[in-house]
C-alpha cells in the first residue's frame, strides 16, 4: 500500500474529480466533462466507475463491486482487489454492509439505504449519441431541451415491433429537466433509480463524462401514454433461490437446448438460498 | 510571512481531503443536511470548515475570490502555500469565500453557459450559525423537506429559478457545513430574511 497515493490518484486528480462530482449533485442527469485519466485497465472494463470511486473512498469504507450483478466475474474481483491493494479499505460481497458499490450495468435487487453510494461504469453517457453523433449538436439539444428526437426513436420501435423494443440503457428524464443515459442497465432496474436514499454517480472514463442523482431524485421512464413504460424480466421463476422478483440471467447448460434461470444479483439469490429458500434446479419446492 | 502560514494544513493530505470530501459530497447531495468537517486549523478570519473546504476542492487550476475582511495578508498567504490557487475578482472565480453581506451582489458571478452550466460558481458563505430551521426546503436530495437555517431567501429563489444556471452554496460556521445547490426549492423566511425584507 506504501507504493500509492491512497487509492491510486494522486491528490489533483482527485480534487478535479471531487468538483466534477459536486457539479453533477448540484445538476442533476447533466454530464460533467472531465480530464479523464489513464488507468492500470483497458477502456471498457470501468475506467469511469474507478476514477470516481478512487475520488469518494475513505480508509473506513467497505467496498462492494458487482457485474451484471454477479460478485465473482473478472471485472468484478479485479477492481475489488484494486482497491484492497491501493486504497486498504475492506470489500464484501453484501449489499447492506457495503458503504461505496461500484457497479457494471446492474442496481442490487436489495434497496439501498442512506449512507451508501452506487457508482455506475458507464460505456455511452450520452443518451442521444445513436441518434446524433457530433457532440457539438447533442450538447446544443440538452442546453434547448430538444428531446424529440429521442420520442421519435422510441416512437420507431412502437411502429417496427408494436412496442418499445429498448430493453437496457432505456433512456429517463431527471427531474423534469435533463434526458440521461441510466447505463446499460436493464430496464427492469429503471424504477429503482428514482427516489433511491442512497446516493448514484456515473463514470465514463473514455467518454470524459461524471454524472450524479442525489437521493429521492425524481426519475422517470420516457414513454407513451397508450404505450407505457413496462419494467420487464424474464417470466421465471430463480432455479437456484426460488425468487419471482429478481431480474433473471438465463444460462444454457447443455448441448441439448437445457436452459435454466438464475438471479443476476449473486448476493441476492445466496442470501435467499441460505435462508432456506430453494428453487426448482436447486431440489427445492418453492418453484412457482 | 507569518509562521503559521505553513501549518494548519490536513496532518495526511489524501486522507484528510478524502473524509473532507464525503462530509462535502454528504452535505450537496442532501441540502439542509448539516455535516461536521474537520482537519483544517486555517488562520483567522478563515472558520476551520470554510479552511476544510478550500483545502479539499482547491488547488493551481481554480481562481478564488476572497471577499471583504477575508482578502487579508493572513489568508492570502496561507491560500497560496497550501493550495496554490489564484486570486481573481468575482466575475473569474471558480469558488468565491466570505461573509454573506460581502459576497453580494450575486449577479456578479459566472452562472455557465447553457451548454456548459457546470462552468459556475460554488460560493463558501461564511454564517454566524447553522440549524435546521427557518427556510424550507424541497427538492433532488430531499426526501420530503428539508429546513436550514440561510442568510436570505429571495436570493436563493432567484438562484433557483436560473437552473440549469447558477450558483451553489457551501455553508460555513465553525467546523460545520451545509450545502444549497442550484436545484433545491426554497421556500418561507428564516428571522434574517424577514428583516431583511422589512428594512427594503
Amino acid at each position: 500500500m506504501t507504493e500509492y497515493n491512497f487509492a491510486y490518484l494522486d491528490e489533483q486528480t482527485k480534487r478535479m474529480i471531487r468538483r466534477a462530482i459536486l457539479k453533477g449533485l448540484a445538476i442533476p442527469g447533466y454530464q460533467v466533462p472531465f480530464a479523464s485519466r489513464e488507468m492500470p485497465m483497458p477502456y471498457g472494463w470501468g475506467t469511469g466507475g474507478v476514477q470516481v470511486s478512487a475520488a469518494v473512498l475513505t480508509p473506513e469504507d467497505t467496498f462492494k463491486v458487482i457485474d451484471q450483478g454477479a460478485d465473482d466475474t473478472t471485472n468484478a474481483v479485479s477492481i475489488r482487489s484494486f482497491f484492497q491493494r491501493t486504497a486498504g479499505v475492506a470489500t464484501t460481497t453484501s449489499t447492506s454492509d457495503a458503504t461505496v458499490i461500484q457497479t457494471r450495468h446492474r442496481i442490487p435487487e436489495e434497496p439501498l439505504h442512506e449512507g451508501q453510494i452506487l457508482v455506475y461504469q458507464v460505456p455511452i453517457p450520452e443518451p442521444l449519441r445513436f441518434l446524433e453523433p457530433r457532440e457539438s449538436e447533442t450538447r446544443k439539444m440538452h442546453s434547448l431541451e430538444e428531446y424529440g428526437l429521442m420520442h421519435v426513436k422510441l416512437y420507431e420501435d412502437i411502429s417496427r415491433h408494436g412496442h418499445i423494443a429498448t430493453s437496457y440503457a432505456y433512456p429517463v428524464k431527471v427531474e423534469g429537466r435533463y434526458v440521461m443515459d441510466p447505463s446499460p442497465i436493464p430496464k427492469f432496474d429503471n424504477p429503482k433509480l428514482g427516489d433511491m436514499a442512497a446516493i448514484q454517480l456515473f463514470g465514463a472514463g473514455r467518454e470524459q463524462r461524471i454524472y450524479a442523482l442525489p437521493p429521492y431524485t425524481k426519475v422517470v421512464s420516457l414513454d407513451f401514454e397508450d404505450h407505457p413504460f413496462e419494467a420487464s424480466k424474464a417470466d421465471h421463476p430463480c432455479g437456484m433461490c426460488g425468487a419471482t422478483d429478481s431480474y433473471l440471467d438465463e444460462v444454457i447448460i447443455d448441448d441439448a437446448g437445457g436452459r435454466m434461470f438464475v438471479c443476476s444479483d449473486t448476493d441476492y439469490c445466496e442470501a435467499r438460498q441460505a435462508a432456506g429458500h430453494m428453487g426448482k434446479d436447486n431440489g427445492g419446492k418453492d418453484a412457482a | 510571512m507569518q509562521a503559521n502560514t505553513l501549518s494548519g494544513g490536513f496532518v495526511d493530505p489524501a486522507i484528510g481531503s478524502a473524509h473532507a470530501f464525503r462530509s462535502v459530497m454528504e452535505a450537496m447531495a442532501r441540502p439542509g443536511t448539516i455535516q461536521n468537517i474537520e482537519g483544517a486549523a486555517p488562520p483567522a478570519p478563515l472558520s476551520p470548515a470554510m479552511g476544510a473546504v478550500l483545502l479539499t476542492l482547491c488547488d493551481t487550476e481554480t481562481p478564488v475570490y476572497l471577499a471583504g475582511d477575508l482578502d487579508c495578508k493572513a489568508v492570502r498567504e496561507w491560500l497560496s502555500f497550501h493550495t496554490g490557487a489564484p486570486f481573481v475578482g468575482p466575475a473569474h472565480c471558480m469558488f468565491a469565500v466570505g461573509a454573506w453581506d460581502a459576497l453580494a451582489p450575486l449577479t456578479v458571478y459566472p452562472i455557465g453557459t447553457s451548454e456548459y452550466p457546470d462552468r459556475s460558481a460554488t460560493l463558501i458563505v461564511k454564517c454566524s450559525e447553522l440549524a435546521a430551521s427557518g427556510a424550507t426546503l424541497t427538492g433532488p436530495g430531499i426526501k420530503d423537506k428539508a429546513t436550514l437555517s440561510l442568510p436570505d431567501v429571495d436570493a436563493f429563489q432567484a438562484n433557483r429559478s436560473l437552473f440549469p444556471l447558477g450558483l451553489d452554496f457551501i455553508l460555513t460556521s465553525g467546523d460545520r457545513i451545509a450545502a444549497l445547490p442550484r436545484s433545491t426549492d426554497v421556500s418561507g423566511s428564516s428571522s434574517e430574511a424577514a428583516a431583511h425584507k422589512g428594512a427594503s
